[in-house]
């Protein structure tokens, strides 16, 4: 008895084709609920509240939104919100870098203890580093005699704030940079010792370049958990209407005073800010993936 | 200038890295620091080049006491065994690094920097970055970079260790000639006795943090210092205490009485070389190196009986 070689393909291919889709299905099915399960839940966390606050924001139109962006108050609690973040975030970058450098090259006891001491504004609640921030630089603390007979005042002004901002958003960078540090290694910053490069100039030259990519990525998270700040800065800001009030504290102010266009709009102000930071950081990131792949 | 290491100890955590090291290079000799891999050889360069600190001793450059400066100032070339590359800049900045911290003139670096890469064979490829770049070249850059400051001494670690077989062979012959050109003192690293040989005039054997032997190549073939040194270059075999040279057994054509009886087991043709495995009438197994033409004299078969002639075997002590 022969058997052509088609029939005996096509007589087995039937089952095995259809096991194959059966399984390529199986394999589809499982990507989509993994999807739907993944877009959903932020969806419900994320998505739906923003979205829901811009469509509150504007179910008026323009005019509303703009007399309330433009008051006075609004006006205000957006510079000061900048102002905080313009000096926090580059005196967090510096003291990250230079932690980053410690953690990474440095070589002495107990150095696992300045690990932990970095990360614990993320263990902290900011509520805490505010109270804590009081009872040091408040006109009862430690330096409260001291910074008053100098005419210094922290708490309920623009030092307080800039303090309590900076702890609250302090391990970012030097998190962010020491992976990138380790990756480097220390080959290249030997060379450039071995030719002739002083410390400074080997920092400048070779280790920031080679780690810049980590620095930006911590210097866009400072800067977002900056931006929205609220507790710490709360406790030590006095929430001063019009004078201590950055943008956060401002929309809460407005939310409790039944201002919810204020509030929304001030709101999306700061979303669009954070959403900015956010943009700049992929852009940013895209270039240097797209640098390197060259 | 002529380098001298007196009495180094190195010591990490507990492993003894170097003990009680001391080397005497002269000026504008091509040294091979030969040895195992752990057995200090690269910490004995890194702190010839001032990236390590002795526990103990002393590094003298030229005559100067170096021990204590930083490797900014001790003018030493460094080739990295993985070549450390600035990856941000291009073939040119690399090579320029040196001179441009030393705030040279423009066109001075650029002139240096032309004439560097023509040396090493890049003149084409000063606009490239380090990623476009093959192993062999990011090795050549390395050397060039090394070489824009003009250093008073060269020191490489395991230079051809991450290149195949081809381009290894082709730099070693090319840093021979190299050094040819531009006598500057050289040190380089390796674990390969072949590559010590071929390329250094002085071999500095090294093993466990310790020095075995230095001489020319020639001499450490021929007059070992001791068991280690004798097994690490060259072939050897090992007939209880004694050692000796496989091309120094002869293979007699004739039983005259005077060799040893032995079975040849197998014979593997190597091109020109013959290996020739034996085990003499007492049990023992060694071999022996012949020419093809003379095995083809011999006709050597497998399972044949002959005799052969065991020369003085070196015993060293112990």
């Amino acid at each position: 008895m022969s058997i052509s070689p088609a029939a005996g393909i096509g007589a087995r291919r039937p089952p095995v084709r259809g096991s194959a889709e059966a399984e390529a299905r199986a394999a589809r099915a499982r990507r989509l609920g993994a999807r739907t399960i993944a877009l959903g839940y932020l969806a419900l966390l994320l998505l739906a509240p923003v979205a829901m606050i811009f469509y509150r924001t504007f179910e008026h139109g323009l005019g509303p939104v703009w007399s309330a962006v433009t008051a006075p108050n609004a006006q205000r609690a957006f510079w000061l919100s900048l102002e905080v973040v313009a000096i926090a975030v580059p005196l967090n970058t510096i003291f990250g870098v230079g932690m980053a450098l410690l953690l990474e090259r440095g070589r002495f006891r107990g150095k696992w203890i300045l690990g932990v001491l970095i990360d614990l504004p993320f263990a902290i609640s900011p509520v805490v580093v505010g109270l804590a921030l009081v009872l040091v630089y408040g006109k009862t603390g430690w330096f409260g005699d001291w910074l008053a007979e100098n005419g210094i005042q922290v708490i309920f002004s623009m030092p307080g704030m800039v303090l309590a901002t900076a702890v609250v958003s302090l391990p970012f960078v030097a998190r962010e940079t020491v992976p990138v540090l380790h990756e480097l290694g220390t080959d290249s910053e030997q060379a450039a010792a071995t030719l002739g490069a002083s410390s400074w100039q080997t920092f400048w030259r070779v280790t920031l370049p080679g780690i810049r990519w980590g620095v930006v990525y911590g210097v866009v998270l400072t800067t977002a958990r900056a931006l929205g700040e609220f507790g710490a800065v709360s406790i030590v800001s006095g929430r001063i209407e019009g004078q201590t009030q950055t943008l956060p504290l401002y929309v809460q102010d407005r939310f409790e005073n039944f201002d919810s266009t204020g509030a929304y709009a001030a709101a999306v102000v700061l979303a669009l800010l954070a959403l900015a930071t956010l943009l700049a950081m992929t852009l940013l990131t895209r270039r240097a993936h797209r640098k390197a792949g060259t | 200038m002529a380098i001298e290491v007196r009495n180094v100890d190195k010591r990490f955590g507990d492993f003894v890295a170097l003990g009680d090291v001391s080397i005497t290079v002269q000026d504008g000799a091509l040294t091979a620091l030969l040895g195992p891999s752990g057995s200090g050889k690269s910490t004995l360069l890194r702190i010839i080049a001032g990236l390590e600190t002795p526990d103990a001793g002393e590094v003298l450059i030229g005559g100067h006491d170096v021990t204590h400066s930083p490797a900014r100032t001790r003018d030493v070339g460094f080739v990295f065994q993985h070549y450390a590359p600035f990856k941000n800049m291009t073939v040119h900045d690399n090579v320029a690094f040196g001179l441009s911290v030393r705030k040279r003139p423009k066109d001075e670096i650029n002139a240096r920097v032309h004439e560097l890469l023509g040396l090493v064979r890049l003149d084409g490829l000063a606009k490239r970055y380090p990623s476009q770049l093959s192993g062999g070249q990011l090795q050549r850059m390395a050397l060039a970079r090394a070489l824009a400051v003009q250093p008073q001494v060269l020191l490489l670690d395991e230079p051809f260790g991450a290149l195949d077989a081809q381009v290894r062979a082709e730099l070693r012959e090319w840093l021979r000639r190299l050094h040819d050109e531009i006598h500057v003192t050289t040190i380089f690293v390796t674990h390969d006795q072949e590559e010590a040989m071929e390329v250094a005039r002085q071999i500095v054997v090294m093993n466990a943090g310790r020095i075995e032997q230095a001489g020319a190549p020639g001499e450490l073939y021929e007059t070992p210092a001791n068991e280690f040194v004798m097994s690490f270059i060259g072939p050897v075999n090992r007939l209880g205490d004694a050692f000796l040279r496989p091309h120094d057994i002869q293979i007699l054509p004739d039983d005259d009485g005077t060799g040893t009886e032995a079975l040849v087991e197998r014979v593997v043709h190597l091109g020109f070389e013959v290996r020739v495995e034996l085990k003499l009438h007492d049990g023992r197994d060694i071999w022996a190196q012949v020419t093809r033409e003379n095995a083809e004299q011999l006709e050597l078969t497998e399972g044949q009986i002959l005799s052969v002639r065991l020369p003085a075997a070196r015993v060293f002590a112990t």
